[in-house]
């Protein structure tokens, strides 16, 4: 579904500091996968969501997504097909509108941002359904704004507000990173029910093994710009943080860290 | 004394349409834009110019709010297109502006007192007849700035209002909805400098003159309008920004006719405002540091409230 083929992408290039992030990377996603990305700071986890998104380009090699080339389309227009939830809970919701305007925007994705209402009224029951379903009580605080609300509720607003419309992929960016570990917990429960139910192509980075381990249909650890480990199916069940944290820290000996 | 008043709440209306325009860059799209020093006047040199050459003093209203948003997408697209940083696209382009007024009005003073004005024409004669005469362009302008007031308020709450509402505070959220945020950046701007150069238009018309310097300080005196406005009656009170914002401009006005009463010269206006402004902002930093404090005190109160809404 979602290919990226030799990929080549150096940082700061021509200067002293040149680095090489990615070296002719590839991954293949098939449709329906649940894949957890692990590593260490500066593997290249994140600035592979980020290739993907399109938040930075690439030096060189393709991304596709069913085929279709998207190397060169703007950031913007990709998000209409991928829903990105970010490791700030700030960066999903509007802090200064209230939870009915935010979820109004979410539900107009896709749909002409014209001078039709911004609300539509008859829309409120459903908003407050799929509010319900978070278990938070936010239903119950529509008028409230946003930027009132706690991290883990705005995170679980983000994730209801980034999967709200049709999308094709689903990118978890460290999204449980800035939570309180009760709440991270909450979350990923939420963000697992709603992948299964949505049945979206899901890609999860995260610093969190336990996660890694038991969420997702498949998991990958990066080191350096190449994925040392790509497990799925048994191979993947069968793993635990026990044996992801031995080969976590094998790779950082390695380095000297 | 009464005339003074009267004064203060007719500069204080024409300056609230300013004052809206910078309440859409400053306040929601978090832009300082230094184009409406431009736009003002062009708004005033395009209505000069109109009813010197003797077109229907209404006709300039239209014309010259898109005079205004044409000069707004000019700012937009300096700074989203060749990534110019904001402060300098505005400066850009109402540095050009000026000779671009220059050239619209002909001459750098351009009198239209005799000619009819919204203010002044055969119908507004015969409605605002006796004691009501002194009143009728405060009257007039009251009715103008609270149109203009309902229309802002109700594009705000539109699809395309809520988008350019959430640019401002958060520009991911705008891409993630699959929109171009530059461009909402542009329409943006188009508005507010198509509110600034509506200002002028009414300005010229209520004066009775385009002047070439009018438009310096604009953006000062907007923001001013803008932060006392907000900072006044949006905390406590459950007004409108864009009514606090129009209250702010007329409050700011009062503050410049005390000063002047006091024994300021006219020439001292400049001074005048810059002062003022740097009040406004110093006393607006002591409030957030306050409330920083008090938020910090308070900290335990939330974190634990987190906690909570985890197990709820």
């Amino acid at each position: 579904m979602l290919s990226l083929k030799k990929i080549n992408k150096y940082y700061n290039p021509g200067t002293v500091n040149e680095m090489c992030l990615f070296e002719d990377y590839d991954l293949e996603i098939e449709e329906g996968e649940f894949v957890s990305i692990v590593g260490s700071n500066g593997s290249g986890k994140t600035s592979m969501l980020n290739i993907i998104c399109g938040s930075i380009g690439v030096d060189s090699g393709s991304i596709s997504i069913d085929g279709r080339d998207i190397t060169h389309m703007p950031e913007y227009k990709r998000a209409d097909f991928i829903g990105r939830v970010y490791q700030n809970p700030a960066l999903g919701t509007c802090p200064d509108m209230t939870i009915l305007e935010n979820m109004s925007l979410a539900d107009t994705k896709g749909k002409p941002f014209d001078l039709r209402r911004g609300t539509d009224r008859s829309r409120k029951d459903y908003y407050r359904e799929l509010l319900s379903g978070l278990g938070l009580g936010l239903e119950n605080k529509l008028e409230v704004k946003v930027g009132a609300l706690s991290g883990g509720q705005r995170q679980a607003m983000a994730l209801l507000m980034s999967t709200m419309t049709d999308i094709d992929f689903l990118i978890l960016d460290e999204h449980t990173a800035a939570l309180d570990p009760k709440t991270a917990d909450l979350i990923m429960e939420l963000t697992d029910r709603l992948v299964r139910e949505k049945h979206l192509t899901t890609l999860m980075v995260t610093h969190n093994l336990r996660y890694a381990a038991e969420y997702g249909s498949r998991l990958i650890m990066m080191h350096e710009g190449k994925n040392v480990l790509d497990l799925r199916g048994d191979e993947k069940l069968s793993t635990g943080v026990e044996d992801l944290l031995s080969k976590f820290n094998a790779i950082s000996i390695e380095c000297g860290n | 004394m009464g005339s003074i008043i009267t004064g203060i709440i007719e500069e204080g209306l024409v300056y609230a349409i300013l004052s809206f325009g910078i309440y859409i860059t400053y306040s929601i799209l978090d832009f300082p834009d230094l184009s409406v020093d431009g736009t003002y006047p062009l708004g005033a040199a395009v209505t000069a110019a109109m009813i010197a050459a003797g077109a229907d003093p209404l006709l300039t209203l239209p014309v010259a709010f898109l005079a205004g948003a044409l000069a707004g997408v000019l700012t937009g697209t300096i700074h989203v297109k060749l990534g110019v940083r904001d402060l300098l696209s505005g400066i850009i382009v109402s540095t050009g502006l000026y000779s671009i007024n220059l050239r619209i009005a002909g001459k750098s003073n351009l009198p239209i007192f005799s000619k009819d004005s919204i203010f002044s024409n055969g119908l507004v004669d015969s409605i605002f007849a006796g004691g009501l005469a002194a009143f009728s362009n405060a009257i007039i302008l009251f009715v103008i700035v609270l149109v203009l007031k309902l229309l802002l308020d109700a594009y705000l709450n539109t699809r395309s209002g809520y988008l350019l509402r959430a640019a401002g505070s958060n520009q991911k959220l705008v891409i993630s909805l699959a929109k171009n945020d530059g461009t909402v950046k542009i329409i943006g701007l188009a508005l507010a400098n198509g509110f600034a150069a509506f200002a002028g238009c009414i300005m010229a018309q209520k004066q009775g003159f385009f002047e070439l310097s009018m438009g310096t300080g604009m953006m000062v005196i907007g923001l001013a309008n803008v932060i006392i406005g907000t900072q006044l009656f949006t905390r406590r009170g459950r007004l409108r920004a864009t009514t606090a914002v129009a209250l702010g401009a007329i409050i700011y006005r009062a503050c410049v006719a005390l000063a002047i009463n006091a024994g300021m010269q006219p020439g001292d206006m400049k001074l005048i405002t810059a002062v003022l402004f740097l009040i406004i902002i110093a006393l607006g930093n002591l409030r957030k540091d306050r409330i920083r404090k008090m938020s910090h005190e308070g900290a335990h109160d939330s974190s634990r409230g987190t906690a909570s809404a985890g197990e709820g």
